[in-house]
């Protein structure tokens, strides 16, 4: 299919936007995405006609919500290739995924002495979650490095596998270094030893096509905002043998079966999962959002990212003292770097200025920040709405910042 | 001079500036003319952490007013740290107090103090404040 950059930027209105004057070039995707009319229009159209508690009611308008909510779990089902809708928990964001399985499944499975395996590269919510729960129950977080591409050593990994070993959790893709990990072959590996892995998605899920039963992951985390679909959305994907087994996260409506004085049974999967009332209009954006990503094909967004991401490091590389972090020979679509020994919120105040907006900092990866020595990075973040004249701005920018702060 | 004449003063030099560029640029400047702060003051005791950029602040008293030194490790954070000892270094704990510091706002640098705590000015300028408060306290 035609991928015609002119009318997707058209689908986006916030594109038309100026800041400062400017027209908005907005490199922070990795923090979240802009959403087209048509996510936009499917939460307004949720509240003008379509708005109702769900699997609560009998009358029509609930039948309605209820109906198109459950749709969407299907569409995620199919959007990453998961079996059964039993697999598929609506949750409030990532963070909100990790959290949930890092508690239910450390309570279920992880005790003294146990151990979990992450990375150094992972944002805060793949984390400090596995750090707590250890802390908890007594097991020893073990942390894998990186090489100076911002690379796993699967040798590495493989060596800390052991018979005490419980989960393995790292990201799908970097937030900063944006490195594609080799998931695939560590969850192989990982499964060789009887151990489950969790794969935080999060910047996985927009760029890549997604497919968990050819990963084979046990656990894949994701949220909405980053896709293109409203904030306050996100997703859970596991394993059926693992879920059934793990004790609810949240407890109250929706998730019970019985309720009696002195005891309480719960609903089945995915429900157990999900207490309360969820983000029923977000739900129904993530399906328009979906719809939108699967029109345009997640192979095709990928492909055209590469080029961005392939463009914005050579014009990069161009300049003089520019440091950039994360050379992987598998990335998606962001760069992170540094100008000289100019702090990033320097750099990040002037090329605001210019309206470009990039991200700086710690990217809620301070342990990995710490490993490289740095304060932080300047980060672009590339969505497929983004073009190469953007990423010429950007330089421009980068110019104007090397001259102010020279 | 009052604090108020002195935030007038920062005012009227902004106001030559006819763009962000000239304005940057000279607060590029005030931030390389900082005095740096002595090492023994830039440890943790002393930070007042931001999310990005660190700040290290040192309060002492000289002839009954509060005197501060300042420095952090982003420029354009420096230069803002210049303007805040100027206005707020040797001056009373009292007019300390009870300084509004409008002129940022009027010099068109709210967002350096915005709430995202990208930067450690808010909380510098709180702690200038409880400094003073207690060099007051201690009867100032």
């Amino acid at each position: 299919m035609n991928f015609n950059i002119e009318q997707i930027r058209a689908d986006f209105p916030i594109l038309q936007r100026k800041i400062y004057n400017r027209e908005l070039v907005y490199f922070d995707n990795g923090a979240s995405t802009q959403k087209p009319r048509q996510v936009i229009d499917a939460i307004r159209k949720y509240y003008e006609s379509d708005n109702c508690n769900i699997h609560r009611g009998v009358h029509h308008l609930s039948v309605v919500a209820t109906e198109a909510y459950e749709e969407t779990r299907k569409l995620v089902r199919d959007f990453i290739h998961a079996q059964n809708t039993s697999e598929i928990i609506f949750t409030k964001g990532a963070t909100e995924s990790l959290n949930l399985v890092a508690s239910s499944f450390g309570k279920k499975y992880v005790g003294a002495g146990d151990e979990v395996i992450t990375t150094i590269m992972e944002h805060h919510s793949n984390f400090v979650p596995w750090q707590m729960m250890c802390a908890e129950r007594g097991a020893t977080l073990r942390i894998a490095g990186i090489n100076g591409r911002g690379e796993l050593d699967l040798a590495e990994i493989e060596g800390m596998m052991n018979e005490k070993t419980r989960i393995v959790a790292i990201a799908h893709v970097s937030n900063v270094l944006g490195t594609i990990n080799p998931v695939k072959e560590i969850i192989a590996m990982a499964h060789r030893h009887g151990i489950p892995v969790l794969l935080d998605g999060a910047q996985g899920v927009s760029h890549l096509p997604v497919d968990v039963q050819d990963l084979d992951c046990d656990f894949y985390c994701f949220s909405g905002h980053k896709m293109y679909a409203p904030m306050g959305t996100g997703v859970l994907y596991g394993k059926e043998k693992y879920l059934e087994e793990m004790p609810p996260y949240q407890l109250g409506g929706e998730m019970i079966r019985d309720v009696f004085v002195d005891h309480t049974t719960f609903n089945e999967l995915p429900y157990k999962f999900e207490a309360g009332t969820p983000n029923v209009e977000g739900v129904a954006g993530l399906h328009a959002a979906i719809v939108y990503l699967n029109g345009i094909g997640m192979a095709n967004i990928a492909h055209y990212e590469d080029q961005l991401v392939e463009y914005a490091t050579g014009k990069l590389s161009e300049l003089q003292g520019i440091r950039i972090y994360g050379t992987a020979s598998h990335k998606a679509s962001l760069v992170s770097f540094l100008i000289g020994n100019i702090h990033p919120y320097d750099a990040g105040m002037i090329i605001d200025k210019m309206g470009i907006a990039v991200r700086t900092g710690h990217h809620c990866a301070m342990p990995l920040m710490d490993f490289l020595k740095i304060p932080g990075t300047v980060r672009a973040s590339f969505a497929f709405y983004n073009t190469k004249g953007e990423i010429d701005q950007l330089i421009t920018a980068i110019r104007k910042v090397q001259e102010m702060f020279g | 001079m009052t604090i108020p004449e002195i935030e007038s003063q920062i005012i009227n030099e902004f106001a030559m500036f006819d763009d962000w560029i000239d304005k940057y640029n000279y607060l590029i400047d005030l931030g390389k003319s900082l005095p740096e702060v002595d090492e023994q003051y830039k440890t943790d005791q002393y930070l007042i952490s931001g999310c990005q950029s660190k700040v290290w602040l040192q309060a002492y008293m000289k002839e009954g007013k509060v005197c501060f030194n300042g420095e952090s490790d982003a420029i354009i954070t420096k230069g803002i740290v210049n303007l805040l000892i100027r206005v707020l270094s040797n001056q009373t704990a009292e007019d300390i107090i009870q300084a509004k510091l409008e002129f940022i706002d009027q010099i068109g640098l709210k967002e350096h103090l915005s709430p995202t705590r990208s930067n450690g000015l808010g909380s510098m300028i709180r702690q200038m404040k409880l400094y003073a408060t207690v060099f007051k306290m201690k009867g100032a």
